[in-house]
């Protein structure tokens, strides 16, 4: 007999090992996520995919699922919840869409979209933030991260170089690049890198591939991130 | 007087293009003015607001004269709404914001190319400048806000019409952008 | 400098795990972690530079630019606070003519806060160089002062600036009973292992570190180990490495209990340790020390060195089939390593930011490995059930919360110090016995606790009413508890760790709200503003640290809404920033000063 949990009254069946986001995903229910991607090492840091777990909240990208779990993620009162932690994302960068060549491709922006988000709510921090242009082919601009450390992990796991790490503390927190000077240019990282391809953002951008596309005609002008999400079995790909 | 809902309307740090982005709901313009009017705004050269029902405020807050605007809508409008992205969170202007005021005001007025006769404008009409460019709910408080750069047309008509038959006013899907 | 860094790697075998420890000394050495230490540790270490640069930002007594040949720090705790240490920093900052948060021109001395020291029985307090200054008043700072400027070396200062007072003030059932050398490890051995483990399940023993985690079984869980190894035969499974972990980041504000634990009773300590290790078969422990202990580092060694050498650590211990020894690790300012998650990936040499549980470290902890992780007092406390047996301890307490618990009391009160309470005992008790009168509330448990009003003093000292990690902080009528609530917000906002959205932001954001209201810009809807953050914080955070973040902003407000109401203006709303203020810079170069130069906070017009 598969074994099986309930996620807002659906029966969803899962294998031992599996996260409650995976068995969801495969079941064909989203979960709100930013920091989470299927093939990288689970994280738990973004805290979209708060969902409760027998009454407790937990990260369903990182909590195991077990029989007979009770699972509750699309509450009014859930939504409205990740809806503000959503808010905590964009006060707390510089997250200004009308300038930023991501709009459309962007998944904290399209879940920004999904739940609803019209405004900024909290006060903005205006963190001054910095620009890397250094490097030929790929851009960073600071203003954007969102501490995901997807970079860090596919450096890390896919392309076997950590070619980035978090540095700071706190609200202090920053993404560091690993070269002597701490800039792109003088890093390992190359343009093929999945590094340099997987931010949800606009943090980490491709040089001179911004505006391929027309914004109005993008992945998520076209489709909301739900259905993006459990089609391409991740947030979004690169456009 | 007439009976009409009245409206009022401004941009601070803003371009317009919410303004023109409100002309695109086109034909319903003439529906509309069955049952609004409009007292402050672009639109009429009403210089301060009347008692209104609805505000609405385009563009961030960058300087002293944008701040006396807002709290003049704050005071005559009973709802106020931010409309599109400079009010929501400083928008495009913002991105002076990691800049130091001097270096902005040394490079316009002082040192920049091009510059002749270099020196800060210091006439008492004109207004100064905050450090930084404020999104208007940090100012004062906004009732509702319209997402978009600029928002569209029908994002107009939806929060209007939703706020002129009594409704709380929501946003589809699909009329939720940023950009 | 080349050479020094490479005997310092050396010592720790090049071990990357060791590396808070290697940057601890480069720091010591240099006052600063240089850029070309990290680029040769990197190669020594075989890592990337960016984990030394994490490593180096994330801990407070660690940096990327150099400080001075003198580190002063004071602590900035809000009992360090009461014994007057705004003047005590203002006086340091003037007499030495160095900016607070800054390092003097010649590069000779740097001052700046620090979070609580644990010396809030002995503040104001602060460290030099790590080591603990005490009872700093103006005579003192003009002694230091002196010897600052005359460079002279610390080992050439009076002692006495350094002494640091146990303050034992109420002995208990396990201060007044210490256990004699070997005498726990004689006794389980004797008594046989198995059943060693079944009296400390008898005795109830709960850890220590204020969760209240079941000891016993947290132990039996860690021989136990992993699911998928429980298939191997005992042979196999006695093979696994485990680890025995002696939290001693004891960084709760308002506690010191285990500072004093761990000066006059480390032996007892240890002992537990090493039976904890006898009963899981571990074979390697760790003792982390955090930073601000650093005084007590050498004496401790000292202490592990006669214990191997009286065959109470080493191989073959008591001469029975049993090799265990401990290491003592030195943590660098971070209150989140008293999380034992984020303790564990500091051991590890990473920053220390807590693991995603499950699995929990009783089945991955240190490198993976199967770990018990157990407070100073607990092990303290399983010694002496060790050689007394469970029901010793169980008879004493109340039903959910046996034995004694070990307070440190500081504040508002005649003598504060280290006191032991049977579990059960009722808060009006333990004021009067240290000498409070007139009090306006208890913070029990840390700024991680609840504040508890002269209302509440007859609730009970235990796990089911008042659970205490062991702070006790006291504070009379004079005191203004939005001060108290602002210096607790400010502490978590920065001490979180920044892993999680909730607490990185949701604690800044607090920090900035709160401080909106105390300094009189709240409005009407502030405080429900405030009560927002506050619940998001608590019921998304990552960790403890965040979800508990709030308590102090939720324990007030519940108890003392009119405090927080009494601030607010009769207006709808009123910015958070100062908004006069964010015209000076154009003011100043326009050459401003007429009417319409400013700006009124709040609307003039309003009616």
């Amino acid at each position: 007999m598969t074994k099986s949990f309930t996620l807002d009254g659906r029966i969803i069946p899962f294998e031992d090992g599996e996260t409650i986001i995976e068995a969801a995903a495969a079941a064909g229910v989203y979960i709100p996520h930013l920091c989470h991607h299927p093939d990288y090492t689970p994280h738990g840091s973004c805290k979209l995919c708060s969902v409760k777990v027998n009454g407790r909240i937990c990260s369903a990208c990182t909590f195991p699922a077990e029989e007979d779990q009770e699972i509750v993620s699309e509450s009014g009162e859930i939504n409205a919840d990740r809806k503000r932690i959503t808010q905590m994302l964009f006060v707390e960068g510089n997250h200004l869409c009308p300038g930023c060549e991501k709009s459309g491709n962007c998944q904290l922006q399209a879940v920004a979209y999904h739940l609803n988000m019209v405004d900024n709510h909290f006060p903005h921090f205006f963190a001054k933030r910095e620009l890397d242009a250094s490097h030929p082919d790929v851009l960073i601009d600071h203003n954007r991260c969102i501490f995901c450390e997807l970079c860090v992990r596919a450096s890390r796991e896919k392309d076997g170089k950590n070619v980035f790490d978090i540095g700071g503390r706190g609200i202090n927190k920053r993404l560091i690049v690993n070269a002597p000077t701490g800039l792109l240019k003088d890093s390992d990282l190359e343009v093929t890198d999945e590094a340099a391809h997987i931010c949800p953002t606009g943090a980490i951008l491709i040089k001179r591939t911004g505006y391929l596309i027309p914004i109005g005609q993008r992945q998520f002008d076209q489709q909301p991130i739900d259905k993006v999400s459990l089609t391409t079995g991740q947030g979004g790909h690169e456009q | 007087m007439s009976n009409k809902i009245r409206i009022a309307t401004t941009s601070l740090a803003g371009c317009f293009g919410c303004h023109m982005s409100f002309l695109d709901i086109d034909e319903r313009l003439t529906k509309f003015a069955e049952i609004v009017e409009f007292d402050r705004s672009p639109l009429t050269d009403i210089e301060h607001c009347g008692e209104c029902d609805i505000g609405l405020i385009e563009g961030g807050v960058c300087n002293s004269e944008n701040v006396h605007v807002l709290r003049e809508f704050r005071r005559k409008c009973k709802i106020l709404v931010a409309v599109g992205a400079c009010a929501i969170n400083g928008g495009v202007p913002a991105l002076r914001n990691f800049i130091p005021l001097e270096e902005c005001l040394g490079e316009s007025y002082l040192d920049g190319i091009g510059v002749e006769n270099p020196q800060i404008p210091g006439d008492v009409e004109l207004p100064l400048l905050l450090d930084k460019v404020r999104p208007v709910h940090e100012i004062v408080k906004i009732d509702y806000f319209m997402p978009g750069c600029p928002p569209s047309g029908d994002v107009f008509w939806k929060v209007l019409t939703d706020l002129l038959e009594g409704r709380e006013p929501s946003l589809p899907y699909d009329l939720i952008h940023y950009d | 400098m080349e050479e020094i860094i490479t005997k310092i790697s050396q010592r720790y075998d090049h071990d990357p795990v060791n590396l808070l420890q290697i940057l601890r000394i480069i720091q010591a050495e240099y006052h600063h972690i240089p850029d070309a230490a990290i680029e040769q540790l990197a190669k020594l270490l075989s890592i990337p530079r960016t984990h030394i640069l994490a490593v180096a930002e994330f801990y407070s007594f660690l940096h990327l630019a150099p400080r001075g040949r003198y580190e002063l720090l004071v602590s900035d705790s809000i009992t360090d606070r009461m014994l007057g240490k705004q003047d005590v920093m203002a006086y340091l900052a003037q007499q030495l003519k160095v900016p607070i948060g800054g390092t003097r021109d010649d590069g000779a001395v740097s001052l700046d806060n620090t979070s609580c020291t644990g010396l809030c029985d002995q503040g104001p307090a602060g460290l030099i160089n790590g080591l603990p200054l005490t009872r700093l008043n103006k005579s003192r700072i003009d002694v230091i002062v002196d010897l600052i400027n005359q460079d002279k070396p610390l080992a050439e200062w009076p002692r006495e600036l350094f002494a640091v007072a146990d303050n034992i003030r109420k002995p208990g059932l396990l201060l007044n009973n210490g256990i004699p050398l070997g005498e726990a490890l004689k006794s389980a051995f004797v008594r046989g292992l198995p059943e060693t483990l079944e009296e400390i399940n008898r005795s109830g023993l709960r850890g220590r570190g204020g969760a209240g985690y079941a000891t016993g079984w947290k132990w039996h869980l860690c021989y136990e180990g992993p699911e998928e190894e429980a298939y191997c035969d005992i042979e196999t499974q006695r093979q696994l490495q485990r680890y025995v972990i002696c939290n001693a980041d004891e960084g709760e504000p308002g506690t010191f209990k285990d500072r004093v634990l761990l000066n006059s009773y480390a032996h007892q300590v240890f002992e537990g340790m090493t039976v904890c290790a006898a009963i899981t078969g571990a074979t390697q422990g760790f003792l982390y020390l955090r930073g601000e202990y650093l005084f007590l580092y050498d004496k401790l060694q000292t202490i592990l060195a006669g214990r191997r050498q009286a065959g109470l650590l080493g191989s073959h211990i008591l001469g029975q089939d049993f090799n265990f020894d401990i290491e003592i690790h030195l943590g660098a300012g971070a209150y989140i390593c008293g999380e034992e998650s984020a303790l564990i990936e500091s051991l590890e040499g990473k920053p220390g930011i807590p693991r995603n549980r499950p699995p929990y470290p009783v089945t991955r902890g240190y490198l993976g490995k199967p770990t018990v992780v157990n407070n100073v007092e607990t092990f303290f406390a399983a010694t002496a059930i060790a050689v007394n047996g469970g029901e010793w301890f169980a008879k004493i307490g109340t039903e959910k919360s046996k034995g004694t618990k070990i307070l440190s009391i500081s504040g508002d009160c005649a003598r504060p110090g280290i006191y032991e309470y049977p579990f059960g005992t009722a808060i009006q008790t333990i004021l009067d016995d240290c000498g409070a009168s007139d009090v306006l509330g208890v913070q029990v448990g840390g700024p991680s606790g609840a504040f508890i009003s002269d209302q509440e003093f007859g609730r009970k000292l235990a796990f089911e009413d008042m659970a205490t990690g062991g702070s006790f902080m006291i504070f009379n009528n004079s005191r203004n508890i939005l001060d108290i609530v602002r210096n607790f917000s400010h502490f978590f906002a920065h001490e979180s760790c920044g892993f999680c959205t909730p607490c990185r932001v949701g604690t800044s954001l607090l920090k900035n709200q709160l401080d909106k209201i105390i300094e009189g810009h709240g409005s009407a809807g502030d405080v429900a503003a405030l009560e927002e953050i506050c619940q998001l914080v608590k019921k998304y955070s990552h960790c403890g640290l965040g979800q508990t973040a709030a308590n102090p902003v939720l324990s007030t407000l519940e108890r003392y809404p009119e405090i927080y109401q009494s601030k607010l203006k009769k207006i709808s709303y009123e910015p958070g920033f100062d908004l006069d203020g964010a015209l000076e810079s154009a003011r100043r170069m326009a050459k401003r000063s007429d009417k319409a130069a400013h700006l009124a906070q709040i609307d003039e017009h309003h009616d």
